[in-house]
């Protein structure tokens, strides 16, 4: 059987390029992408954690459940927001949307 | 686990406010279909009397039920906490969202619309749950049900530049640190193989205490932690964007972020920090908080003096309110008095944030903009409106006898008791600075000249706000204890009655 770890290492990696999107994406909708990815790689360690450390128990399937419906729920808020804000300045790009500053 | 059959009322009872949430989230909706051509004046009374009567009947059921052994600690498969400490915050929530909904009603735009009560409604249950949360899931599941009807919430302006901005900043923000938060909570979850939070210390602490790999792992998790709450609370660093937000959202929506989700995210910061950690971990998350709570104040109040918005000066004092709150938090491994200054702190500023932006909204209801500049004599415009907006400026910046003036005092009592005066007298030091610039606002509204003379409306429902808000104000102050004894009951109960 594959060691635990591994799946920690990739739920690591995946979860880096999701912080590393959202910090250098200037396209709102790749950061909503890359907070996606961060997301589930946060269920690839649930799972994993579960599977290894406590399979008698439902903890952690259905924490992962939960997290990947409210996910599915942010994204269709974030993207309603992104269209709201494409219908008043034609663009998506995170920078350009700085009338709020200071 | 389930096979016992527990009583009806014994699930029924720890939940009562999200239920009542419920059956009014349903009700709203379906008078927003009934009124469609009425007066839809109906639909924020609705959702304002509704709060209340559910916080009444809440606080009445819980003072009968809550010492009492059978309904006490953790519920619903240890989901949630029946204790004190929840009845006061879910008390400030659903408080701050009839207020909130009494603003609305007469906010343009968002007033008319049903969904705006729905989705205030629907916070208002996340928020609630999020006082009384005891487990890793639902702590996350109440997190994101208050937060993605809060985004909603701050753009809910379509046509506005302004609010669709102040929504997608919220929600990129919120959406990226609610990420980071998530990871500290699966990895507390791989730690231990447990998701109640009451169960977390003694597993978290062995390996603390094992090698060098086990507590870095702890520190990641402490670390991922503190960055969820450090944006729920509107903490430096993770601050930039409260100012966006409050002055691009509508000002109802401006007045429940700053209020009921800044309370809401103290009680669940107090539990869950006061659960998870152990006690050789303790000191480094106090040394953390410390720091941020000292860098939070000073820098909220700084920014706050150059700002010529009312409502983004107001956001920056409530960056450097919840500075001074972190002092309670910092306070609360060494003595009760911490959690109970928390408690008192966020009740009086519920209260007191409300009254300012009232006063915002109705001038802004005339003026169309909420700057500085438009307070320019207001005590010679309408004296009642000058009144409650001094109440709110002098409680926030700490004048007895107003309730921010005893807040202030217990929270730095507390950080004396535990043995932190230097963080006491940081925050009184940031308390002298503040002053300033809420009186800049005082003789902006006394002194400055205006030939505005367009009269300000104070309808009915902004004249209940104000006087619900300025009463409590004042009743904080002058009659402090019964309240300090409250706060001071939901402190012990957090630690007693042991699941």
């Amino acid at each position: 059987m594959i060691p635990l770890h591994w799946y920690l290492l990739v739920a690591a990696g995946l979860f880096s390029l999701g912080l590393y999107g959202v910090l250098s994406r200037r396209n709102a909708v790749a950061i909503l992408m890359s907070i996606e990815l961060m997301l589930t790689s946060v269920n690839l360690n649930l799972v994993a954690f579960w599977r290894y450390l406590s399979p008698e128990t439902v903890n952690g399937k259905m924490f992962a459940i939960f997290v990947f419906a409210v996910a599915a729920a942010e994204a269709a808020v974030g993207l309603a927001l992104i269209i709201s804000i494409y219908r008043n300045r034609q663009t998506v790009i995170a920078e350009d949307i700085n009338i709020l500053k200071w | 686990m389930f096979t016992e059959s527990i009583p009806f009322l014994q699930v029924v009872v720890p939940i009562l406010p999200e239920i009542g949430l419920l059956i009014l989230l349903l009700t709203v909706l379906l008078v927003d279909l009934f009124t469609r051509l009425v007066r839809k004046r109906t639909l924020g009374v609705v959702t304002g009397v509704g709060m209340i009567v559910i916080m009444l009947a809440n606080l009445f059921v819980g003072f009968s039920l809550v010492n009492d052994a059978s309904y006490a600690g953790t519920a619903l498969g240890g989901m949630i906490r029946y204790d004190m400490l929840a009845l006061m915050f879910r008390t400030m929530v659903l408080i701050a969202g009839a207020l909130t909904a009494f603003i609305s009603i007469d906010t343009p735009v968002v007033g008319k619309q049903g969904e705006y009560f729905g989705i205030l409604t629907v916070a208002t249950m996340g928020l609630s749950l999020m006082s009384a949360a005891a487990d890793l899931m639902m702590v996350f599941l109440a997190v994101e049900t208050a937060s993605i009807s809060l985004y909603i919430l701050a753009g809910f302006l379509r046509d506005s530049k302004l609010s669709t901005e102040a929504g997608l900043k919220y929600y990129l923000f919120g959406a990226a640190t609610a990420g980071l938060f998530l990871y500290g909570l699966s990895l507390l979850f791989g730690f231990t193989g447990e998701t109640n939070i009451y169960n977390l210390a003694a597993p978290l602490g062995e390996m603390f205490a094992g090698d060098d790999t086990g507590a870095f792992a702890v520190a990641v998790a402490l670390l991922l932690l503190l960055v969820g709450f450090g944006f729920k609370v509107a903490a430096v660093p993770f601050h930039f964007w409260t100012p966006d937000v409050y002055q691009g959202a509508p000002t109802s929506t401006t007045a429940f972020i700053s209020t009921a989700s800044k309370a809401a995210s103290f009680a669940l910061l107090v539990r869950v920090f006061d659960a998870v950690w152990p006690v050789e971990v303790a000191v480094y998350w106090t040394g953390l908080l410390a720091a941020m709570a000292v860098i939070t104040m000073t820098l909220g109040n700084l920014l706050a003096i150059v700002q010529k918005n009312i409502k983004r000066m107001l956001a920056y004092s409530s960056i450097a309110q919840a500075g001074y709150t972190l002092i309670g938090v910092v306070a609360l491994t060494e003595t009760d008095l911490g959690t109970a200054a928390v408690a008192f702190y966020m009740f009086m500023y519920v209260l007191t944030n409300i009254a300012a932006f009232t006063v915002i909204s109705v001038i802004s209801n005339t003026t169309g903009t909420d700057e500085i500049a438009d307070f320019a004599g207001l005590s010679r415009r309408s004296f009642p409106l000058t009144l409650a907006m001094i109440l709110a400026l002098l409680s926030l910046s700490g004048v007895p006898p107003l309730a921010g003036f005893f807040g202030k005092f217990f929270l730095f009592a507390a950080a004396v008791d535990a043995g932190y005066t230097w963080l006491a007298i940081i925050g009184v030091l940031n308390a002298i600075v503040a002053l300033y610039y809420y009186l800049t606002v005082v003789k902006v509204m006394f002194v400055d000249p205006n030939e505005d003379t367009r009269p300000l409306v104070i309808t009915p429902a902004f004249a209940a706000v104000l006087w619900i808000s300025g009463v409590g104000i004042l009743l904080m102050g002058v009659i402090a204890a019964p309240w300090w004894n409250w706060a001071l009951n939901a402190a012990q109960s957090i630690t007693a009655m042991a699941p």
